[in-house]
């Protein structure tokens, strides 16, 4: 188990002193959920415009293509974990990522913060909810208005929802609190965001988000712009972070490497769907899924000696006209007549590690 | 191995306002026909203007201002325009990270691969169109005779890259430059795109200089890796020599700071600061600002020492074995 997650709950799991031999105590059992979603689904049609709408009901245009972005999925997210989201491009990750910090309703399924249905929460219940779940993204600026000083873009939020009260020294010295935690100089807090570095960048949106003191961070791609000297400065960071705040995390990316490396559990999608989750250490020793082994083959180790690539063929199809069964089908080196007709489900294959394939049904 | 390319003293400049931006700064390198040399180095180190330099592809006001690049024996630093054109795509073909760099979007595939055939060779349109059927083919696109009549745009991303690549190849040409190629590809189709360029490349004989931030691509690409730091190469070898023994302090913390280098979970090694900036660049070492080791001996610019398969910039070289 790694070091930090050791530590952190090492309080449950400290060995007890009885009559003179080794007993462990109580074992509490896992941290409680902090977010889990239930068979959640999300689809994204094209808005119809008028002129769309009269075709189709004359029968002139097809209805609206609808992307599954998000396919019926299960994740339950517990305290004080670090969960990696993996997968390639298009296959949800972002998308659940907006669900679970409930940016994002979803189409259909469950979502409960700490045990919560979030459809049975009041409107002020939800607000703060919204809260507690933070993002952070690969470029934390899209979405700022780059008029606004560093400080602004800190403070505004926790001053917004009444998280720091008090005079302008009072929110003054809150902001520089954020900044220095996220290793930036408080002294550069009236600059504007074009003038700091990406590094500098993915602090100021890092301590903006722990502004409004969140339980939990969903990290979108947050280190893969950075180049890798200033990615580990990040990743560093958002390790201390973990310790210092018993933060969650869902960590979303598509760098194998960066996800082994920080996650205690690694869920991997494909096409909208989960399609095997384990403990970290588990799925890259043991990968079970076909694709995943193909993924995992790729994660990016260096090497002293030249070696040859290979990996599995043919391209990511299109999640617009997903193929039938297992999605993975026509690319899977074993796949049979069963995997193009019927949807694989999760199933248990050892302890902690879930996966769907066919493959686990026979023999 | 003979010797293709021999790249000695290589400056390239900006001029911006009353000063001038040093983005390749005495840079030298060799390489023998099919060999793979991987350049690295982190944004803004000069790779992509070192690429453009050797192509004659560079937009002013960037200009050469030092230095030879001897190709085959003659320094292109002294072709003309149309010189280095007819060169372009023949004997040399550059892939961009962006393949619409390559491709006119307006022109179904067959139309520019039959042009970037015949602008070189005395061939028939048709025997043209059958090498780039058969070009297609080789970098694993399927049903290249039917996807000849398409456009750029009906592709993905990756098999737009592939034709890129696919056209970069069709004269067999004796150098391609490739500038970051596989950097915004999903993983399963950058390991497809790195398996064929491997295998055609040993094939042809090509020699090839892959421009990448990511040293693990390399690792496992190239024969010899040059590291750039702020416009000069810092450290150049052979794979294992560069990655097993790093003598350059910013090497070492750069393959230290790989994630799958460090304990799970542990905190990762990681240089201080970042890179400055070309125009206030430190006296000497460019990297003292941010190196552990760093002393007075390091306010003058090492020069490049080193024997055989590895050299390195650095006064105080780093004795730690990485392996
Ligand atoms: N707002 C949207 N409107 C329409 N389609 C969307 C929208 N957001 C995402 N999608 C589609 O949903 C799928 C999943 O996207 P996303 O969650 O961004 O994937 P990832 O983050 O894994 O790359 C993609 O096919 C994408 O094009
Ligand atoms: N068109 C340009 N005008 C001015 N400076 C440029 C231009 N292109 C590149 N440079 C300078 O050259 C340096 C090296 O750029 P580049 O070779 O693109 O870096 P890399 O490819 O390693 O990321 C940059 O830091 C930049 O300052
Ligand atoms: S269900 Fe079938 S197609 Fe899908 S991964 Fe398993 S064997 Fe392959
Ligand atoms: S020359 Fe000096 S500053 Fe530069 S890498 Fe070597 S020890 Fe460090
Ligand atoms: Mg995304
Ligand atoms: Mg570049």
């Amino acid at each position: 188990m790694n070091g930090l997650m050791t530590s952190r709950i090492g309080g449950a799991m400290e060995p007890v002193k009885q009559g003179g031999t080794d007993v462990m105590s109580d074992w509490a059992g896992p941290p409680a959920p902090i977010v889990e979603v239930q068979g959640v689904s999300r689809r994204f049609g094209r808005k119809l415009d008028w002129v769309d709408r009269g075709l189709v009901s004359v029968g002139l245009a097809k209805p609206p293509s609808v992307v599954r972005a998000v396919d019926e999925v299960d994740l339950v997210i517990r305290k004080g974990e670090v969960v990696g989201l993996v997968g390639e491009s298009g296959c949800g990750k972002s998308t659940l990522g907006r669900m679970v910090a409930g940016i994002l309703p979803p189409t259909a399924g469950k979502l409960y913060w700490n045990g919560r249905d979030v459809d049975t929460l009041s409107d002020d219940e939800r607000r703060t909810g919204k809260l507690r779940t933070q993002m952070v993204f690969q470029n934390p600026f899209a979405s700022i208005n780059p008029r606004l000083p560093v400080a602004e873009i800190v403070g505004e939020a926790p001053r917004i929802h009444g998280i720091v009260r008090g005079d302008r020294a009072a929110q003054a010295a809150y902001v520089d609190e954020q900044l220095l935690r996220a290793g930036l100089d408080p002294s550069l807090k009236g600059r504007y965001a074009h003038q700091f570095s990406g590094g500098q960048r993915q602090r100021i949106g890092i301590a903006r988000a722990l502004a409004v003191q969140p339980d939990m961070l969903v990290c979108d791609e947050a280190v893969a712009a950075l180049d890798v000297s200033i990615q580990a400065q990040i990743l560093n960071l958002f390790m201390d972070l973990r310790e210092q705040l018993n933060l969650t995390y869902l960590f979303i990316s598509h760098d194998l490497g960066v996800v082994e490396h920080l996650s205690d559990r690694v869920a991997i999608m494909y096409l909208g769907r989960i399609i095997e989750e384990a403990p970290t250490e588990e799925v890259f020793a043991r990968p079970n899924h076909p694709y995943t082994q193909a993924l995992l083959a790729e994660v990016p180790r260096i090497e002293l000696t030249r070696r040859s690539f290979s990996s599995i063929k043919g391209e990511l199809p299109s999640p617009l006209n997903p193929p039938s069964g297992c999605h993975f089908h026509p690319r899977c080196p074993h796949a049979v007549a069963r995997c193009t007709v019927e949807r694989p489900r999760l199933k248990s294959v050892a302890p902690g590690h879930t996966s769907a394939c066919h493959l686990n049904d026979v023999g | 191995m003979s010797v293709l390319l021999d790249v000695r003293g290589l400056k390239t400049t900006f001029p911006v306002g009353a000063g001038q931006i040093k983005a390749v700064n005495d840079v030298s390198f060799t390489l023998g026909r099919g060999e793979v040399l991987g350049l690295v180095g982190e944004s803004g180190s000069g790779k992509s203007v070192t690429g453009f330099s050797i192509m004659g592809l560079l937009e002013p006001p960037g200009r050469i201002t030092g230095g030879q690049i001897l190709f085959d024996g003659t320094d292109l630093t002294k072709l003309g325009q149309e010189e280095m054109r007819r060169l372009r795509g023949r004997r040399i073909a550059m892939i961009f990270q962006d393949p619409m760099m390559t491709l006119n979007p307006v022109l179904r595939i067959d139309t520019q691969m039959i042009e970037a055939v015949t602008a070189h060779r005395p061939v028939s349109k048709a025997e043209a169109r059958a090498l780039a059927r058969d070009a297609l083919g080789q970098v694993g696109i399927p049903s290249p005779e039917e996807r000849l009549n398409a456009y750029p745009h009906q592709f993905s991303g990756g098999m737009r890259q592939r034709v890129a690549i696919a056209i970069a190849l069709l004269n067999k040409p004796d150098l391609i430059v490739a500038d970051e190629p596989t950097t915004a590809l999903d993983v399963t189709i950058q390991a497809q795109i790195l398996a064929e360029v491997q295998k055609l490349t040993a094939e042809q004989g090509t020699a090839l200089i892959w421009i990448t931030h990511d040293l693990s691509v390399v690792s496992r690409l190239a024969d010899r890796i040059a590291v750039m730091y702020a416009g000069r190469i810092v450290e150049y070898g052979d794979v294992a020599e560069v990655i097993g023994k790093p003598h350059h302090h910013y090497t070492a913390g750069l393959i230290g700071s790989v994630p799958s280098r460090n304990r799970r979970g542990s905190r990762l090694a990681q240089i201080p600061g970042m890179t400055p900036s070309l125009l206030t660049l430190p006296d000497g070492c460019a990297f003292r600002t941010r190196c552990a080791r760093a002393d007075g001996d390091c306010a003058v610019m090492p020069e490049l020492t080193g024997q055989g398969a590895h050299w390195h910039r650095c006064v105080h070289p780093n004795t730690q074995v990485l392996a």
